[in-house]
C-alpha cells in the first residue's frame, strides 16, 4: 500500500496549525486510497522531536525527524534536498505541503528536483486511479480550476484553512533522518526571523477576522476594529490595500488579490466598499458581515448580513453587545 | 550587472470572466490583457538596480505572438531587449514553463533572474522557485525588501505574522512581492524607443506537462447579499443571526 507524505511546518520549534492540516489531509488521502501509511516530516532545531507526538494525534503513523541545530531556521536548500530525498526513496503516492510562505517556497523546489507534478494553493483534492485531481482557485478567486496531477508522487500545497485539522490518534513511530546535504554548504541563509507581536493571531489561522477599510478615516480609528476583535476573542485584524498603502496598518495585514487570501468562518468588513482586489482575498469566507454607510457599496452584494449606516455608531454598539453576551454566559 | 525579468501576459482581473465552450479555458472574447501585477514590481526592481549599479535588463515571456505587446510595454518601461519564447499555448504546469525558461537562461550569464511572486491568472507561484532549482542557483521567494551589493544580496520576505531576512550570493533567482517599488509608467519617449529595441523570437522548449487542466468553472455564487437593517439599532438583530442562523459566534 503506497504511503502519503506530509510536510509538518514548524517555526521557532513550535508546530504551525498548517502542519496539523497537512497531516489531516494526508490521513484522508491515505484512507481513501486503501489505508496506506501517513509519514510526517518534521525538520527543525534541537528539541523539535518533542513535537512528533502531536503529529501522531492527527493521524501520522510515522514521524521522520530531522533535528539539527543549523535547521533552527528554514533553509530552502537543505529542506528541499532532504524532503526530496525522502520522497524519492519512499515510493510515495502523494506529498502534502501547506500553501504558506514556507510551503510555497519549498514545494515548487521539491517538485522541480524530482520532476513531478505540483498543484499549488489547493482547496480540495481527490485520488482517482493513478492520478490526483485537485481544485485550485485562480484568476483572483474568480475561476475554480480542476487540475489533474499525473505521475507519482503527486505534490499538493493546501490553502491554509481549507482542511480542518482533526484528531485521529495513533502512536506514531519516530525515525531520525540526517539532512540530505550539509547545512554548511547552503548558499542561502536565513540570518534573522523577526517576530511581530508573537501573541498576535495570524490572519491565515484565525477563524474570525475583523477587517477595516478607508471608511475608518484615520489610522487611530482602527482601535474600533481592534476592540471588536478583542471582544469576540480569537479574532484577527485585517485591512484593505488602500489602508496598508496609506500606512495605517502594516502591509502584512492586507487582505486581497495582492495580499493574503483568507477563508475564515466569519469575516466582518468595517468601512470596506468591496473593490474587486479586496473581494478576491475574502470571498470564500463562510459568513460575511458588512458595515458601511453607502448602501450601494459592492460589499453588500456578497455580504450575508449587511448593516447600512455610520460605522462609528454601529461598531462600538456591536462590541458592547458582544461583551454583554459573553458576560451572560 | 545583467538582469533577466520573466513576465507573463495575463487578463485584466477586473473583468467579468466566462468559461469557453471547451470548459477548460476562459472565453477570450472581450478580455483585455496586461502585464501581471507582481511582474511589474519585479521589472521595476530590475530597472532600478540596473540604473543604480549599471547594467541591462532583458525581459522574457513564454507564449504566442500576443505576448509581444506585453514585452513592448516592458521595453517602453526601460528594458534593453526582449525575448519571446514562442509557444501556441502557455501551459498551466509551472514546471513545464520553468524548463523552457531555464533552457533559455542557463547560458545567459545573468547575475539576477527576477520573477513576480506569482502570475495573477494561474496563481501558482511556482515558476520562479522551480527555475532556481533547475538552474541550481540560490533562490528566494516573495521578497518585500532587497539590497544587492558586492556580488551578494540581502532580502526580506514576509511570513505569516513575522519576517525572514536572508543572505545569498549572486547569481540568484528571486521572486518579488508587491509593494517593494511602484512600477513606473512608460514615458512617450520610452514608448517610441521601445519600437526600435530588439525583440528576439525563439521556440519555447517546454517540458512535459504533468499538471493538466481538466476543467474550469466559475465559483458557486454566494447567496445574494442581504441588508438586515440600518444604523446601530440593527446590531441586536445582527448578533441574533450570527448566533442562531450562521452559528459563528
Amino acid at each position: 500500500m503506497p504511503s502519503v507524505l506530509a510536510f509538518a511546518e514548524s517555526r521557532n520549534g513550535e508546530l504551525r496549525k498548517v502542519a496539523l492540516e497537512t497531516v489531516t489531509a494526508a490521513r484522508q488521502a491515505a484512507d481513501a486510497s486503501g489505508g496506506g501509511e501517513v509519514h510526517a516530516m518534521l525538520l527543525g532545531g534541537p528539541g523539535i522531536a518533542e513535537r512528533a507526538d502531536a503529529l501522531g494525534r492527527y493521524g501520522a503513523d510515522l514521524v521522520i525527524v530531522v533535528e539539527e541545530s543549523a535547521l533552527q531556521h528554514y533553509s530552502p536548500e537543505v529542506f528541499t534536498a532532504t524532503v526530496a530525498e525522502r520522497l524519492r526513496a519512499g515510493s510515495y503516492r502523494a506529498g502534502f505541503f501547506p500553501a504558506s510562505a514556507q510551503g510555497r517556497d519549498l514545494a515548487p523546489r521539491v517538485a522541480a528536483r524530482l520532476k513531478v507534478s505540483l498543484a499549488s494553493d489547493v482547496t480540495g483534492f481527490e485520488l482517482q486511479g493513478d492520478s490526483v485531481v485537485a481544485k485550485h482557485p485562480a484568476y483572483t478567486g474568480k475561476v475554480i480550476v480542476t487540475l489533474r496531477l499525473n505521475g507519482t508522487p503527486a505534490l499538493l500545497s493546501l490553502r491554509p484553512g481549507s482542511v480542518t485539522a482533526t484528531e485521529q490518534p495513533r502512536t506514531a513511530r519516530v525515525e531520525k533522518m540526517a539532512p540530505a546535504m550539509d547545512p554548511a554548504d547552503a548558499k542561502v541563509k536565513v540570518t534573522e526571523l523577526a517576530q511581530r507581536g508573537a501573541t498576535k493571531l495570524d490572519l491565515g489561522e484565525a477563524s474570525i477576522i475583523v477587517s477595516g477599510g478607508r471608511g475608518l478615516r484615520a489610522a487611530e480609528n482602527f482601535k474600533l476594529v481592534e476592540d471588536l476583535a478583542a471582544a469576540i476573542g480569537n479574532a484577527a485584524v485585517g485591512a484593505t490595500r488602500a489602508v496598508t498603502d496609506d500606512g495605517w496598518r502594516p502591509a502584512t495585514d492586507q487582505i486581497g488579490q495582492t495580499g493574503r487570501l483568507v477563508s475564515p468562518d466569519l469575516y466582518i468588513a468595517v468601512g470596506i466598499s468591496g473593490a474587486v482586489q479586496h473581494l478576491a482575498g475574502m470571498r470564500t469566507a463562510k459568513t460575511i458581515v458588512a458595515i458601511n454607510k453607502d448602501k450601494d457599496a459592492p460589499i453588500f452584494k456578497i455580504a450575508d448580513y449587511g448593516i447600512v449606516g455610520d460605522l462609528f455608531e454601529i461598531v462600538p454598539r456591536l462590541t458592547e453587545e458582544i461583551r454583554k453576551a459573553r458576560k451572560d454566559h | 550587472m545583467k538582469i533577466a525579468v520573466c513576465i507573463k501576459r495575463v487578463p485584466d482581473m477586473e473583468m467579468r470572466f466566462s468559461i469557453a465552450a471547451d470548459r477548460k479555458s476562459l472565453d477570450p472574447s472581450g478580455l483585455k490583457y496586461e502585464m501581471g501585477d507582481f511582474d511589474g514590481y519585479a521589472l521595476e526592481v530590475g530597472l532600478q538596480l540596473a540604473e543604480k549599479q549599471g547594467g541591462e535588463v532583458v525581459i522574457l515571456s513564454v507564449g504566442p505572438d500576443a505576448v509581444q505587446e506585453t514585452l513592448r510595454k516592458g521595453l517602453a518601461m526601460g528594458a534593453a531587449r526582449a525575448v519571446q519564447l514562442k509557444a501556441d499555448e502557455v501551459p498551466f504546469d509551472g514546471l513545464a514553463l520553468a524548463q523552457a525558461l531555464a533552457a533559455e537562461l542557463k547560458d545567459g550569464g545573468y547575475d539576477l533572474i527576477l520573477f513576480g511572486r506569482m502570475a495573477t491568472d494561474s496563481a501558482n507561484g511556482t515558476v520562479g522557485p522551480m527555475t532556481a532549482e533547475l538552474l541550481g542557483l540560490p533562490g528566494v521567494t516573495a521578497i518585500s525588501h532587497l539590497e544587492i551589493a558586492g556580488g551578494r544580496g540581502t532580502a526580506r520576505r514576509e511570513l505569516e505574522g513575522s519576517a525572514e531576512t536572508l543572505e545569498f550570493p549572486l547569481p540568484a533567482v528571486l521572486t518579488i512581492d508587491e509593494g517593494i517599488a511602484r512600477p513606473r509608467l512608460a514615458s512617450l519617449k520610452g514608448i517610441m524607443a521601445a519600437k526600435k529595441k530588439p525583440l528576439e523570437v525563439k521556440p519555447a522548449q517546454l517540458g512535459e506537462a504533468r499538471l493538466v487542466v481538466e476543467s474550469m468553472a466559475l465559483p458557486p455564487d454566494r447567496p445574494p447579499g442581504r441588508i438586515i437593517g440600518e444604523g446601530a439599532d440593527a446590531v441586536p438583530e445582527l448578533l441574533r443571526l450570527l448566533q442562531t442562523e450562521a452559528k459563528v459566534l
